[in-house]
């Protein structure tokens, strides 16, 4: 959201070399979530729009607890709800807080054809800067996980930002500081992996949750908010959380191969005609040469 | 089959009427448009493009309504030009030749109608590409009405878009190559609408004897 005084890894639809790549020091952030300790106060939802200084908006109660369908581009964290029939616990009422992932490999960046539009920060953070933002909506398409909004008033795409403009001040994120369960931690990637980790052991052997597992998906290379589940084997009972979500092959074929392929035929189709007409140049009409065949 | 081409007093042959000038350039400027602003989204090497057109966010509001203009003159083609686009018989040994039309060794071409088959080539991959960029960008111009349950056809609109962007690339280089570089004459005829008779003759024999047959029926 704002130009935060982070250092810059990569940057979306620019041409040449990232200004600030490999010069930093700064370790990758991370946001852990512990599904199993949230009591669904939404102490993070009150404190992301009071932080980030959005309005409340309209809540939709279809018969649950969730406050909307979806994140929405003023409203980035949503605690997605939940009833569930565990075989050996019975009723589970499983609260996820939903926002940006913050992928290693964030498939937004991978779309936006704007320079500079999204950057990804040496610590991990994938943040979008509206004002470089032509809301053309590739992010949208690239996201795997239903991430970025569009803003029809703005016509920019907004998103969680892991509250870039606190941490480049070395604050945690405003969701961090509201949760009062303690479910919500904040800290270097190792460090969140280790108390991860730690919290599904004890989920396996004291709980009684033979499949709890820390979310940090492989295919987007990881992300920098992960999560403990008490079945990490079927995210999707966690408000469609995916279960191996990746970049859209199609984004990959169309930024990758289909580009090069593009580039080159349109090369070369200028270099051949150029060549062509060099070798064999126009088909000339003699001046005031009589047209044969016909009747005249 | 000749439209209102007809041979004129003054010794030229009337190619294309004012109506079908306008449509032509209806569709090459909106087209040119579409060209730089979409290739600026293609590639950051060329974003400045977007730039120069007034900026990204400009140019990715204006992009769709030049697209819609662009299809409408399409459409306009279609109802003008589609019959005499129709492949005939004659058009396979005018294939086989192509070796000869790309060396300029006309004479040994068969003789070609109002459009030779290659033209016919390049009327109808912009129609059908016309086709794909329309229903595809339908799609990228508002992806927030695209419910996420069918989320995945996005990206493949954006991939879709970009090939059948790419096919009207490659015709459009052939065409401008054609009308200004190589056929001389070509250009002035979707400009002014005239051609000589020695042009009528050399590059569309079939076309320009009817017209001499209907001229000297009357």
């Amino acid at each position: 959201m704002s130009q935060a005084t982070m250092e810059i890894r990569r940057i979306s639809g620019h041409a040449g070399a990232v200004p600030g790549a490999g010069m930093s020091r700064s370790y990758d952030v991370c946001k852990l979530i512990d599904t199993t300790t949230c009591i669904g106060c939404k102490a993070c939802e009150v404190a992301c729009l009071e932080w980030n200084g959005y309005s409340f908006s309209e809540t939709s109660f279809n018969n649950s607890y969730q406050t909307m369908p979806e994140t929405a581009w003023n409203y980035w964290n949503l605690i997605k709800f939940n009833e569930y029939e565990h075989p050996d616990h019975g009723l589970m009422l499983l609260m996820r807080k939903d926002q940006c992932m913050h992928c290693e490999d964030p498939g937004c960046l991978e779309a936006c054809p704007a320079d500079g539009a999204i950057v990804q920060y040496q610590n991990g953070i994938v943040d979008f800067q509206q004002d470089r933002c032509i809301g053309c909506g590739y992010c949208m398409s690239g996201c795997p996980f239903n991430i970025p909004k569009f803003s029809t008033e703005a016509r920019k795409v907004f998103k969680c930002t892991l509250c870039s403009d606190r941490v480049s001040q070395g604050l945690e994120p405003a969701c961090i500081k509201s949760c009062p369960t303690g479910c919500l931690h904040f800290g270097s990637k190792d460090d969140m992996r280790e108390l991860a980790d730690r919290r599904t052991k004890q989920l396996r052997e004291h709980s009684g949750f033979g499949n709890a597992g820390v979310y940090d998906p492989p295919g987007v290379g990881g992300t920098h908010v992960i999560y403990v589940l008490h079945d990490a084997t079927n995210p999707e009972i966690y408000g469609g959380l995916p279960k191996d979500p990746h970049i859209p092959w199609s984004v990959r074929l169309w930024k990758h191969p289909l580009k090069w392929l593009g580039n080159l035929a349109m090369i070369g189709g200028i270099a051949g005609v150029f060549v062509h007409y060099l070798r064999f140049g126009p088909k000339t009409v003699e001046d005031g040469a009589k047209p044969q065949g016909g009747t005249r | 089959m000749s439209g209102e081409s007809q041979l004129l007093p003054n010794g030229r042959v009337l190619r294309y009427s004012f109506q079908e000038r306008a449509i032509h350039w209806l569709a090459g400027i909106s087209y040119v448009y579409l060209l730089l602003t979409g290739l600026a989204f293609w590639s950051p090497w060329l974003f400045w493009m977007a730039i120069a057109l007034g900026g990204g966010t400009i140019s990715r509001e204006l992009h769709p309504w030049f697209g819609l203009v662009f299809v409408f003159a399409v459409v306009l083609m279609f109802r003008m030009w589609g019959a005499q686009m129709k492949e005939t018989p004659q058009d396979k040994a005018w294939w086989r030749g192509l070796r000869h039309y790309v060396r300029n060794e006309d004479e040994k071409m068969p003789s070609a109608d109002r459009f030779n088959p290659g033209q016919k080539l390049l009327f109808w991959g912009f129609f059908w590409n016309g086709i794909v960029l329309l229903l595809t960008g339908l799609v990228l111009w508002n992806p927030q009405w695209i419910p996420w349950g069918v989320g995945f056809v996005r990206p493949i609109c954006a991939l879709l878009h970009a090939i059948a962007a790419l096919l009207t690339i490659g015709l459009f280089i052939i065409h401008i190559y054609m009308g200004t570089a190589i056929e001389r004459g070509a250009f002035g005829s979707v400009i002014r609408g005239d051609v000589s008779r020695a042009w009528a003759d050399k590059h569309h024999r079939s076309w320009y004897q009817r017209l001499v047959k209907d001229s000297s029926r009357k």
